[in-house]
This record gives C-alpha cells, structure tokens and sequence, in this order.
C-alpha cells in the first residue's frame, strides 16, 4: 500500500523527539480519523535551525512527518511557509488516496508552529 | 524472516484435505446439477452430500440448508429474506451494535425502507443481555438478529437464551455464527435457533462460499430472482466445487472441537498475559465468554494502523480497528459500541489464531509487540502528557 520512501521514512523516522525551549510549536490532528502531530521548531535569524516532530497516527503520518523535517531543516520562515501538505506527499512519492487527507498534516503542523514563534516573538 | 499468521478471524488457509475433494470439480466433473444426464447427476450427488455434511455438522436436516456466496450473503438473505416473507404486516426488527456490518446495515437499509428497527446497545464486553432482548420485543417484532460470537473482541453472545425468548414471544431468532463454527458446538435440533449464517473460508474452507440454515417452516423468501436453485432462495447455477469444499471443510471443523479450543485458549492465554505485562495495555472483549483464538487489546497511546504496519514489517500478521484500516473514518464501531474512548479504540490490535500457530511463535510475538509499542511510543505525543 505505501511506496519504498514512505516505508523508509516510516521504519526510520527522521528527527523523532521532543524540544527544550522550542521557539514554535504546533499541533494538528484530530481523534475522530487518529492523527495527531505536534512540531517544535527552534528558529534563528529567520531560519529554522532545527525541528523535531511527535505523531499519533498511521504509517502515513509517521512517514509525512518525518519527510517535512527534512524538507524545511536550514529553510527561512518564508520559504517554511510556501511549503503545502501537497509538497510534503510528492516529497514522498505519493501517498494512498484516503491518507492524502486525513493523515497528510504536517505542513499544517508547521504553519501552526511558525505562527506560534510569530505571535510569541 | 519469519511469516507468522495471527489473522484467522480474517480468513483461514485452506487444508490440504478440502482442496482434494474440490479438485474433481474444477477438472472433470463440471455437469451443472440442475442437467438430467449423466453429468449433471454425478454432481447433484456431490452437491447432496455437501448439504448432507453441512446440515450434520449443525445438527440438522439437508433441506434446511441453503448455500450461499458466503456469509455476507448469508446475513443479507436472512434479514431480508425473512422481512420480505413476512404477510402479517408487522416490521419490527431488533439487531445489536456490534453485529458485522453485512447483519448491521442490512437492518439499517431496512430502516430506510420503513421498518422499525432497533439496534440494542451492549455492555462494556461488546454482549447483549437475553433481558434486554426481552424488553424490546414488542408485539410488531419480526426477527431477532443477534451473532453468537463477535469477530472483532471475540465475546460469545449468550445465542441459547436469546435463541428461547425469541421462541417464548414467537419471533425469528437469526444468529451469525461466522465466527463461531468450528469454536462452539452446535446442535441445532436442540438450540433454538431459526437461522444461521457460516461461511466456509472462516473454517479452513474455500472463499465465496458460505450457507443459510434455515429452519423448517421459517418464511423466508428469496431476494434474488432466476432458477429454481436452493429451492427457489439462491437462484443461480451451484459453484459447486466450493460446496463441495464447504461440505469437507465442515466435517474437518465440528471433529475434536474439545481439543481444538483447549489448544488454541491455551496459546491465547498466554498470548494475553504476556501483552497485558507491558504498560497501559488493556484486553477488549469479555475475559473468559471469548473464541479460543481471539486476542484484542488496545495499546494506550499509539494508533493501529503503525502497529500493524511495525509487526508486519517483522513478519506478524495481525489486524487493527483503527479508522485508518477499517476503511471509514471512524475506529471500529464494534469498540467505541463498548463505550471504548476513540483514541484507545484507534490503539487496538486483534490477533486471531488458528490451527498452524505455535507457543515459538507467541513467544517472538510478544518480544516483537513489546519492541513495536516502544519505538511507536516514543513517537507519541500523548504519553508525555501522561508522566
């Protein structure tokens, strides 16, 4: 069902973890489908320095979480912020039709996490 | 890397000995029975003795079964069959929450037609109690639909007594034992039961095929239109290589019952120990009224598609309620019925054994949960809300 990428991702997740002393953090999800993720940021000069991430969910958010921490690591806020869901399932390869909506979050989590550092600047 | 099925309640492997009785009928005898030459004849008396074996295994007559697709079929002819038999004008029908959405949203489709129906709700157990079959019978009932044991957390439904208060108030008892053959023995020429659905690939038989016991004297009417198969309930021509696959698959089934479920409860309990050993694990399902082979709990804090997808990746096959595998958005209906919270519901793993599962296989299979659960959970964001 899912593709090697999305596997890799998966069995491996990229930047898994907490954050002390986050600048940003932000959390999407909700229980009723069984995705919830939470991203910490930690921002200077405008560029996300590093980033790590928290899921509940399926194979899909797992591996669409971990696929965005590699995607936006060294990027501006600005560059941070054109990223969309979208970007994060074609990074991946493609996900499965029902998981593009439900599980595909993580940009989200991400624009939450950077108005988070915004509005608490 | 090892390949351990633990997804019996999914489907079985088919035995050796029903695939050889089948061949013949894939090969040289392909007379359709309904022909009155010779070849029709050699398989009407295989379709006879199918229905012979089928009808001995539950305790009953030949002309009381009918063969179907399967159980999907088998709970769609029931429920429909009987509503569309009945002449009285009376449209009461009572099913549970938990039933298999091929009973469940046939009554529910009732529903929409203008039947009045009732969905009973169960106890934190997933079991309906014969008493509150008793206060929602009314004097407008028709049938009562309620399955002897549940597919997901495997608790067996008290049949038998819900089976004699359905008698006592002159209603139809239907019950979906596609999960039980095999697991409880049946008679019934002495339990009261009007119909019954199985389907063979449940119990080490072939997919699509499946059958209707249907007592005598019950009205049913048919809900497919053609020939004059199965008396008239189940146009079409027979698969007949199936039937007779179903007919080996079922005297296989009902031997040794007694060993079986001493083999299988003794691999299951030690399977639930060992997973109720590791931190916030909880079993779903009654304790004790449950199938030798079935195991479902719900891991706190983790979801159950990734559980299922770590365990695969080691070689375990098992299955999960979460809203991700149970292809709707929801968690499984059968355990947020049970009163489960959504989020301990989506942490659900079911782990169904079956015949070719050994104490080795139990064992790699607790060190593999153990290390999935911890890996997943280390991922989680809710178990830091928890310390």
């Amino acid at each position: 069902m899912y593709n090697e990428k999305v596997m890799d991702h998966f069995q491996n997740p990229r930047n898994v973890g907490e954050m002390d002393n986050p600048s940003g953090v932000g959390e999407v999800g909700n229980m009723r489908c069984g995705d919830i993720m939470k991203i910490y940021i930690k921002v200077e000069n405008d560029i996300i320095q590093d980033i790590k991430f928290l899921t509940f969910g399926c194979g899909a958010a797992i591996a669409s979480s971990s696929a965005l921490t590699e995607m936006v690591k060294g990027k501006t806020l600005e560059e941070a912020l054109q990223i969309t869901n979208k970007d994060v399932a074609n990074e991946l390869g493609g996900l499965p039709e029902p998981k593009l909506h439900c599980s595909n979050l993580a940009a989200d989590a991400l624009h939450k996490a950077i108005l988070d550092f915004q509005t608490n600047k | 890397m090892k390949k351990i099925y633990m997804d019996y309640s999914a489907t079985t492997p088919m035995r050796e000995e029903v695939l050889e009785a089948m061949l013949p009928y894939l090969r040289e005898r392909y007379g359709n029975p309904s022909s009155l030459h010779l070849f029709g004849r050699e398989t009407r008396k295989a379709l006879d003795e199918a229905r012979e074996k089928v009808a001995a295994g539950l305790g009953v007559t030949p002309e009381e079964i009918i063969f179907t697709s399967g159980g999907t079929e088998a709970n769609n002819l029931a429920i429909m069959g009987v509503a569309r038999g009945i002449s009285s004008g009376k449209n009461h029908i009572i099913t549970s929450a938990v039933e298999h959405h091929a009973a469940l949203d046939t009554v529910k489709f009732l529903g929409e037609r203008g039947y009045k129906i009732t969905i009973l709700p169960v106890d934190e157990y997933g079991i309906v109690s014969p008493q509150q079959v008793k206060d929602a019978i009314t004097d407008q009932t028709i049938l009562v639909s309620i399955m002897t044991a549940n597919n997901e957390v495997g608790s067996i439904l008290p049949f038998e007594e819900i089976g004699r208060i359905c008698r006592e108030k002159g209603v139809y008892y239907h019950t979906d034992a596609v999960q039980a053959i095999g697991h409880i023995p049946f008679n019934l020429h002495e339990q009261p039961v009007d119909l019954l659905s199985l389907s063979a690939h449940k119990f080490y038989g072939p997919k699509g095929v499946g059958a209707l016991y249907i007592r005598r004297k019950t009205r049913v009417k048919q809900i497919l239109f053609g020939g004059g198969q199965e008396r008239k309930l189940r146009p079409g021509t027979e698969n007949l290589s199936a039937i007779v696959g179903l007919g080996r698959a079922m005297e296989l089934a009902v031997a040794h019952i007694p060993e079986k479920i001493e083999k299988l409860s003794r691999l299951r309990d030690r399977l639930i120990q060992g997973l109720l050993q590791i931190e916030d694990v909880r079993l779903n399902g009654h304790p004790e009224k449950r199938l030798p082979g079935n195991v479902n709990v719900s891991i706190f804090f983790v979801e159950g598609e990734s559980l299922l997808l770590d365990l695969d990746l080691k070689g375990i096959a098992v299955s999960s309620g979460s809203a991700c595998t149970s292809g709707s958005l929801d968690p499984s209906h059968v355990l947020l019925a049970m009163g489960l919270d959504p989020q301990i519901a989506q942490g659900s793993l079911r782990f169904s054994l079956g015949a070719e599962n050994t104490i080795e296989e139990i064992d790699y299979t607790l060190e593999a949960v153990q290390e999935t659960v911890q890996k997943l959970r280390a991922m989680s964001p809710f178990i830091r809300n928890i310390c």
